[in-house]
């Protein structure tokens, strides 16, 4: 008998799926325009040129550049601390992001894309900072630390509040993108997540096998050469950089970093050679549904992305901590 | 060899080593034996680098375990933990294959001869036949000799064990009190954590005795242990007698 190689049919199915919707998201949003303009537009000049080459398809490539961050970032930083209840945006890593991003915006609203970037990254690092440095003092279950995160992402999100409050005029900008919306995006942003993933993804490689170790405990990482601490601290940063860039450039969006990898795994087993690729297209493959029908459900009008990825991820949050016993 | 300088451990302010100089016997089993707390295990995992000295330092031929690069060191030492964390749906081969950590490149592949020690570790402890099968279906022995399997694929000069035998029916302690003498056969050096004293005595070489973070005696089971040795360390009436299989001492408590 022959046996089908399961994970690349899997790989198959998804990379159909992701250039599926992503096409599909071409045809998708307040002006109706034909197969036929989109597909003349896309190879040669036209009039909708703005429309498709500006507008729409930049903003698939963020869709799937985002989502393939976070989903990646859920994926590493699950694998590292060993608990499946943990994600960038659970962990206040993204909620400190946006915290430091909305602070730059509200402050200096002309600020350039890698000002914020910076910003954006400086946020999610000290967001990063509190939380490990709480688990390290406490040592909490996999469950408490989840509670600890989401205290520490309410909080720096309650400082997102207070800063609209007080500066009202200023909001605007800083409302659409904390949402996690990709409107009003362009080109700009695009290599900025392309060319932190073309990066990172060799990176996330490089430690898919030793993750796989950690996997039987510290003192056995330890023992086969891999120095827990050390690799905690580079799946960590390489979590953070990914989810404090996607937040730059699309904002808060919540649940891809969680439900992509529990995905992933579902598929694909525990692994990481397979989770990190798994994650990440699964991620895409999120935010680019999530985005099209954002757009898609009641044109002119126009969700959040990060609207619907919330809808259907904090249920899942639920289901996972009602059936969460051990990892 | 492994031997110690001065090594002092403490956990918030408790001394769990104190102050303990010892070398340990190239070739020989030696086996780590004391009351429960005596620190027995914190100086195994002292000796494998994953407990930090406090005050001096265990040296690894002569030179201080913190000269050795991660990798570097895990070719020269092996240990496997008292509680094995079994990860879901891994398979025996992978587990093993883990065991390759120390010695492959950067992205986790395996080379030919990576692959053949994998399989020579699998064959000595009798599991390939479950290769393929996961770890966790696996019976209590079976799986010990699965992670037996990996420490051996891991291929090092220094084997050392914490209560290996803890989880394990008699038959299957007695198995893998046997592996460890054909360890020894191939040359290596064993030390190992045990509770049970007369398997200590029987199967090991060289016996060191610990209570309260020092070292109280060591030599020769023959030598060293004595109704008054069990008496001092760990306040047990017992006689001394010889096992009748191996003629090593045997304790019986009353």
């Amino acid at each position: 008998m022959k046996t089908i190689n399961l994970p690349l049919l899997y790989f198959v199915i998804l990379s159909s799926l992701v250039l599926l919707f992503s096409m599909t998201s071409l045809f998708v949003g307040a002006s109706n325009i034909s197969m036929a303009d989109i597909i003349h537009t896309l190879f040669e000049q036209g009039e909708y040129d703005f429309i498709i080459n500006q507008y729409r398809l930049p903003r698939i490539f963020l869709a799937l550049g985002v989502g393939a961050g976070l989903g990646l970032s859920g994926a590493l930083i699950q694998g590292v601390i060993r608990n499946p209840l943990a994600s960038p945006d659970l962990m206040g890593i993204s909620a400190g992001a946006g915290l430091a991003a909305t602070a730059l915006l509200v402050f200096y609203a002309a600020a350039p894309v890698y000002l914020l970037l910076l910003t954006a990254l400086s946020g999610g690092l000290i967001a990063a900072a509190i939380i490990l440095f709480i688990a390290y003092k406490t040592r909490p279950t996999p469950m408490r630390l989840a509670l600890i995160g989401i205290a520490i992402s309410t909080f720096l999100s309650s400082g997102i509040d207070f800063l609209m409050i007080v500066n009202p005029i200023e909001i605007n900008t800083a409302m659409v993108w904390l949402t996690g919306s990709l409107w009003g995006r362009n080109w700009t942003q695009v290599p900025l997540i392309w060319g932190t993933l073309a990066v990172i993804i060799p990176f996330a490689f490089w430690l898919a096998w030793r993750l796989d170790v950690m996997g039987l405990g510290e003192d056995c990482a330890t023992s086969l050469g891999i120095r827990p601490s050390k690799l905690q601290l580079m799946a960590l940063l390489t979590a953070v950089i990914l989810a404090s860039i996607s937040v730059a450039v699309a904002g808060t969006i919540a649940f891809i970093g969680l439900l992509a990898p529990h995905l992933a795994r579902m598929l694909f087993g525990h692994h990481h050679k397979y989770l990190i690729p798994s994650s990440a297209l699964l991620g895409g493959l999120m935010l680019i549904i999530a985005d099209t029908l954002a757009r898609g459900l009641q044109p002119p009008l126009e969700l959040p992305a990060g609207v619907l990825t919330s809808l259907i991820g904090a249920p899942y949050f639920i289901f996972l901590l009602q059936r969460y016993k051990a990892w | 060899m492994i031997s110690t300088e001065n090594l002092t451990i403490a956990y918030a302010d408790k001394v769990i080593i104190n102050d303990l100089n010892l070398t340990l016997q190239k070739g020989k089993i030696t086996a780590l034996i004391g009351p429960n707390g005596c620190g027995k295990s914190t100086l195994l995992k002292a000796f494998a680098r994953i407990n930090k000295a406090n005050a001096g330092q265990v040296l690894l031929n002569n030179q201080p375990l913190s000269s050795y690069a991660d990798k570097q060191l895990a070719q020269k030492m092996s240990l496997l933990p008292q509680i094995l964390i079994t990860p879901e749906g891994i398979t025996v081969q992978r587990l093993v294959e883990y065991g390759r950590s120390p010695y492959i490149s950067h992205w986790g592949k395996l080379g030919d001869q990576d692959k053949s020690i994998v399989n020579a570790a699998m064959q000595e402890t009798q599991v390939s036949e479950f290769a393929t099968q996961a770890v966790e279906s696996l019976s209590g022995g079976q799986r010990q000799r699965a992670w037996i399997a990996m420490l051996l694929a891991q291929d090092t000069d220094i084997v050392m064990l914490d209560e290996p035998t803890t989880y394990l029916d008699l038959s299957h302690q007695i198995e893998l009190m046997k592996l460890m003498q054909a360890m020894k056969d191939k040359g290596k050096t064993v030390i190992v954590v045990l509770h049970d004293l007369n398997q200590a005595c029987r199967y090991c070489d060289h016996l060191i005795v610990m209570k309260e973070g020092k070292i109280i005696t060591e030599g020769t089971p023959s030598t060293v242990f004595t109704e008054q040795l069990l008496s001092d360390v760990f306040s047990l009436k017992a006689k001394v007698v010889a096992d009748p299989v191996a003629n090593t001492p045997m304790c019986v408590a009353y």
